[in-house]
Formats: structure tokens, sequence, C-alpha cells
């Protein structure tokens, strides 16, 4: 990779504080992404990867989020070490995001529309005519008739056009990289093919970096060139998608992939990921 | 009187005294009144380019109890708006435009029944022609021009306390709620002191300092009745807080102001807007009650709390003096279902969720 990273984080570790102690959600991993690149972070509920997500543009609130070592460099900046109002001129403008819930990510009482005029307004004020951009935006994602779509309210919208939506307030702004924290997993099997589907043909139109946050190895394949495995708040493997799913090194890799149920396959038991032997080997 | 001699309660009474002064000037408040609905004009005309605004002006003019409740409130409105305005009368003192209006009745020296042709306890009788729609009170004043009257005081409480208490509930309701922390503990800190004093012994030292009068009392009511509002708000922020779209308008790199004034006082609203037609005539009521511990309104100052309690004595008398008392209170009851029923249906009109 001759270029410098977009994005590179450097043992990063988060604590949070609870009533019963602290609770070390992060520790120590370490990444780097490309422009134009799209790294996959899996693994299961409370691996640490949502809290990852988040914590690149400093989202968590603090407390009981503590940033305890490491250095999150965006083009070379330090994201722990900006002040509050450099935070707030990356967030949205180079870093995006979209999250799992559609139905609530958009505010009930406001149209599509004035939504995404305001992200606009924030981080493009040079935009003169804010309806053709939003237009714009909507037809890129795949919603037709995005004239008459934008004057509707998040709830007459199904879940798969929320999602859309969402994706496309996002890419209002044109970030340089989207993180998208489980953006399928409320919706149902065929618009999870189309979302991802859709965030490849933009990722190649718009050249963007993408993290894609999941806990389901089937929707990465496609779109990933890379993937980097969490296990309880460590990266356990990282490389390249083919071989890592085609040849998984780590063991807790091997057992998340044997999980996956597959088509043709004779009718068995669904495998399950035993906890206290992975623990024991490690 | 011993407070008087404490050289603060000295200082704000002056200041409020000369603020009751100038305030009582007819120009000034003839300004105030068609600053006020001139006011409300322009922001209805600037919310009726706005999209949402005109969706639920296009559900109101469908809804008809909604309609007809804002006719009622556009009349009292307009009767209270004629009440206050002044203009000077011949006789170098003042009177309202309403007085003009109703100048044809005159005063009798004492009670007569609604229509009747005679005074009660006058010999011998003197024809009257019913020209009293609602009979006299005991001073001999018409009891229809009073009710009417009593519109400006009660819309000016009713109004001038919303606009300190609302303002100040949900403002400091949301911090506390989006902020939590220091911010919430001091709030919650001051609202709990505040709610811990009995409120109409506080009320009643208010006013004791700050001097009898409608600004004064508005004040007093506005700065202690904004507890409820707080409480209620703050609860409703700390669910709203926990929706995506807070987290999402964060990872926008919005302002905190901006998703206070933006995204969580608009999904608030609603809150505000019953919470400010229900508590409309509860300080109508409290108007009453202060009025009867002769804190209230100055006398001479037509309201319906002072006539309702007045009315109640009355009861007792033969034959039975019922008219004083029901005029108020249907007057008062009229003004309180209209805002409650357009209350109802503005927040119906609002809710985005409806086809």
């Amino acid at each position: 990779m001759p270029a410098a990273p977009l994005l590179s984080v450097r043992n990063l570790a988060i604590d949070f504080a609870a009533e019963t102690g602290t609770v070390e959600a992060v520790r120590g991993i370490s990444f780097d992404l490309a422009a134009g690149e799209t790294l996959a972070i899996v693994g299961e509920s409370g691996s640490g990867k949502s809290v990852t997500g988040l914590a690149l543009t400093r989202l968590l609130p603090e407390p009981p989020a503590l940033y305890k070592t490491g250095e999150i460099l965006l083009d070379g900046t330090d994201v722990l070490k900006m002040k509050a109002r450099e935070l707030r001129n990356i967030r949205g403008n180079r870093i995006a995001y979209v999250f799992q819930e559609p139905s609530t990510s958009l505010n009930p009482v406001f149209t599509i529309r004035s939504q995404i005029a305001e992200a606009i307004r924030l981080h493009r004020p040079e935009v003169t005519d804010v309806d053709a951009e939003i237009v714009k935006v909507l037809d890129m994602v795949g919603i037709v008739n995005p004239q008459q779509r934008m004057r509707d309210y998040p709830h007459q919208l199904s879940g798969g056009m929320q999602q859309r939506a969402m994706i496309a307030m996002a890419l209002s702004c044109h970030p340089d990289l989207l993180i998208a924290d489980e953006p399928t997993t409320a919706l149902d099997v065929t618009i999870q093919a189309q979302i991802i589907d859709q965030l490849r043909a933009l990722k190649k139109q718009l050249g963007m970096s993408i993290i894609l946050i999941t806990h389901n190895f089937g929707i990465i394949s496609g779109i990933a060139e890379r993937v980097a495995v969490m296990f309880r708040g460590k990266i356990v493997e990282e490389g390249e998608t083919g071989r890592v799913l085609s040849q998984p090194e780590h063991p807790y890799t091997k057992a998340l992939i044997e999980c996956i149920p597959q088509l043709g396959r004779k009718r068995e038991r669904l495998a399950t990921i035993d906890h206290a032997a992975l623990e024991a080997a490690l | 009187m011993p407070l008087a001699s404490l050289p603060l309660a000295a200082a704000g009474s002056g200041f409020f005294t000369s603020l009751n002064d100038f305030l009582n000037r007819w120009w000034v408040q003839d300004f105030i009144v068609v600053f006020g609905f001139g006011l409300v004009f322009v922001l209805l005309r600037a919310g009726s380019r706005n999209e949402r605004w005109q969706r639920a002006w296009e559900r109101l003019k469908r809804d008809r109890t909604g309609l007809i409740a804002l006719a009622v409130i556009c009349l009292y409105l307009a009767i209270g708006g004629l009440e206050a305005l002044q203009i000077p009368s011949s006789g170098g003192g003042r009177r309202s435009v309403l007085d003009l209006v109703v100048g044809g009745i005159p005063s009798e020296k004492t009670y007569s029944a609604p229509l009747a042709n005679t005074l009660l306890t006058e010999i011998p009788p003197k024809p009257l022609n019913g020209r009293h729609l609602l009979g006299t009170d005991a001073l001999g004043k018409d009891v229809f021009v009073q009710t009417l009257k009593a519109c400006r005081t009660a819309l000016i409480i009713g109004g001038l306390t919303s606009a300190i208490y609302i303002p100040l509930g949900a403002l400091l309701g949301i911090i506390a709620g989006y902020f939590r922390r220091w911010a919430d503990d001091l709030i919650q800190y001051i609202y709990s002191t505040l709610a811990s004093i009995p409120s109409i012994l506080l009320l009643v030292a208010i006013l004791m300092i700050l001097g009898k009068g409608l600004g004064t009392m508005s004040f007093a009511l506005g700065i202690t009745g904004w507890v409820g509002l707080c409480r209620l708000i703050r609860g409703e922020t700390m669910r709203q807080n926990e929706r995506a779209y807070v987290a999402a308008a964060r990872a926008l790199g919005q302002s905190h102001w901006r998703i206070v004034t933006r995204h969580l006082l608009p999904n608030v609203m609603h809150l505000v807007l019953i919470n400010f037609v229900l508590g409309f005539s509860g300080i109508i009521l409290s108007e009453a009650i202060l009025s009867y511990l002769s804190v209230g309104s100055p006398v001479g100052t037509p309201s319906w709390g002072s006539m309702i309690d007045g009315g109640r004595s009355e009861l007792s008398r033969d034959p039975l003096i019922w008219w004083n008392l029901s005029a108020a209170t249907v007057a008062l009851f009229g003004l309180v279902l209209s805002l409650n029923l357009l209350g109802d249906s503005l927040r119906r009109a609002f809710d985005p969720k409806r086809g």
C-alpha cells in the first residue's frame, strides 16, 4: 500500500466505568484503512465492534466511557486530541454513520427532505439548490420518485426505504469514510442484499471508504476487501476477505464461520460457539 | 410593615411599582395589545409558509370541534382586546373601547335579576325595562359588562404567566434531560426546593414584596409554576435521548444547541402544548384564590375569580343571587373548555403519524 492510510487506529483501548468496576470494552486494537477501501469488522455481541465504530469520532458518552490508551489518526491528526468544534466538523463531514435501527434513526417529526437539508446546510453551506441536491442523493441510493418521497415523514417509508434515506443523509455531506454499524440487521433478507449491493455501488461511484460492522459473515464477502475479526475487545484475526473466509487461522474465526448455515449441506444441528473451551484454548 | 424596612425589599418593590405605573399608562397598554396581536399575526404568516404548519392547518380545517373552539377563543381574545385598548375619556380619566361599546348600560344602586324590570330591594320600584341582560351585582354594576371586562384580566394573567413559566420549564427540563450530570443535579435541586415550599405561602410572600398588580401576579405565578412542566419535559427528554435519531444528529456533527432546539424540542412540544392549555385554567383559578386572599388583582379590576368569590357568599341570600356567580363560571368554563378542545385538535393536527 503506497499511499498513507486514511485512517489509522493505534493500540486503542476503551474502558467503561460500571458500578461493579471497570469493563474493558476494547483492549488495544490497531488497524489501517486506505482511501476507497472497505473493512468489515466482524464479531459477536459485546465483542467491542460497535464501540470501536462510535469511538472513531469520539461519540461515546464520557463518562462512562474512557479512552485509556491509543490514538485514532485521521489523515495523520489524532481524533482523540481534537476539541469539540473540530470533532463536530469531522462528524458527518468526513466520517458519516449509518446505524442499525432505521426506524428510530430518523427524527419522527420532520420530513426526509428537511433532515437531509439540515445535514447539507451544516457541512456544505456553498450548496445553493438544496432540493436538487437532495433529489440527487435520494436517487443515488435507489429511492424511486425522490421528488415525491422527500416530502414524506419517516413513518411513511418502509424499513428498507428508511435505511436508504439514512444512507442518503450520510452521503449528502460527501464523507471520506462511511461507518455502517449493522446497517442490515433490522431488515429482512431480500432488503439486506439490496442495501449491501447499493453500498457496493456507491463505494465504487464515490470512491469512499467503508467500515462495515456486522455479526453476519454472510453479507461481507461481496463488499469488503479486508476483514477484522473481534473477540472480547481484541482483533484476533485480520486479513483479506477471501483468505479469512476460506482459511481462517484463529479458532474463534473458525468457530464463527462454522456457525453459518449453508445451503445444500446435510441436515444437521447448527454449530454453536463453546466459549468456555475457546477461552481455555486461548 | 417590617418588610418595607428591608432595603432589598424596598428596592424590589420600588422597581416593580414604577414598572407597574409605566405599564398602566394607556398608550403603553394600547401598544402592548397592538404589538401582541401583530406578533401573533406575523408568526402565523411565517408559519403559513412552513410545510408542517400548512398540513396542520389543512387538517384543522376538517376538524369541526377544533374550529368551533378556535372561534370561541378568538371571540374571547377580541373582547379582551377591546377591553385592553384604552382611550382617554372626556372626564380626564380613561376608558376602554369596550366601555364605549357597552356605554349605554347605566349603573344601578343595587341588585337586579337578569332582564328584571325592578331592583330587588328598592322601594318604590324604579322601572329598568329589562336593560340588564344578566342583572346587576351588589354595587349595581351590570354583570354582563363585568363578565366581558374580566376577559382581559384572565387573558393577561393566563398569557403572561404562561409566557414566563413555559419557556422556563421547557428549557430547563430539556437541559436537565439532555446534559444530565451537574446540570441535571442543579436544576433538580432548584425545583425540589421550590416544590417543597407551600405554593400559596410563597405566592403571598412574593406578592407582599412586589405589590399587587396583574404583572406582578403573573410574575409570581410564573416563577413558581414551572416545576411540573420541567419534571415532565425532563423525563420525556431522557426518553427521547435514548432514541437513535439523537445519536444520528450527533454523528452528523450537529451542535448541542441545534440538537436541543431542532430535535428534542419539537419532539416534546406536544407535552408543552397540552401543559399550556391545561395549565391555563389552573392559572385563572389561582388568580381567584389570590384575589380571595386579597393579594390578587387590584381592587376594582373586574375578574372572574373575584366575581366567583363574591358570588359565593351571596348564595345564602333570599331571594337567591345566582346570576353573578354563574355568569363568571360559565365565562370561565367556556374559555377553559375551548382551550382544552383546541389543544387537543392542535395536537392531533400536528401529529405526523396521522395519514
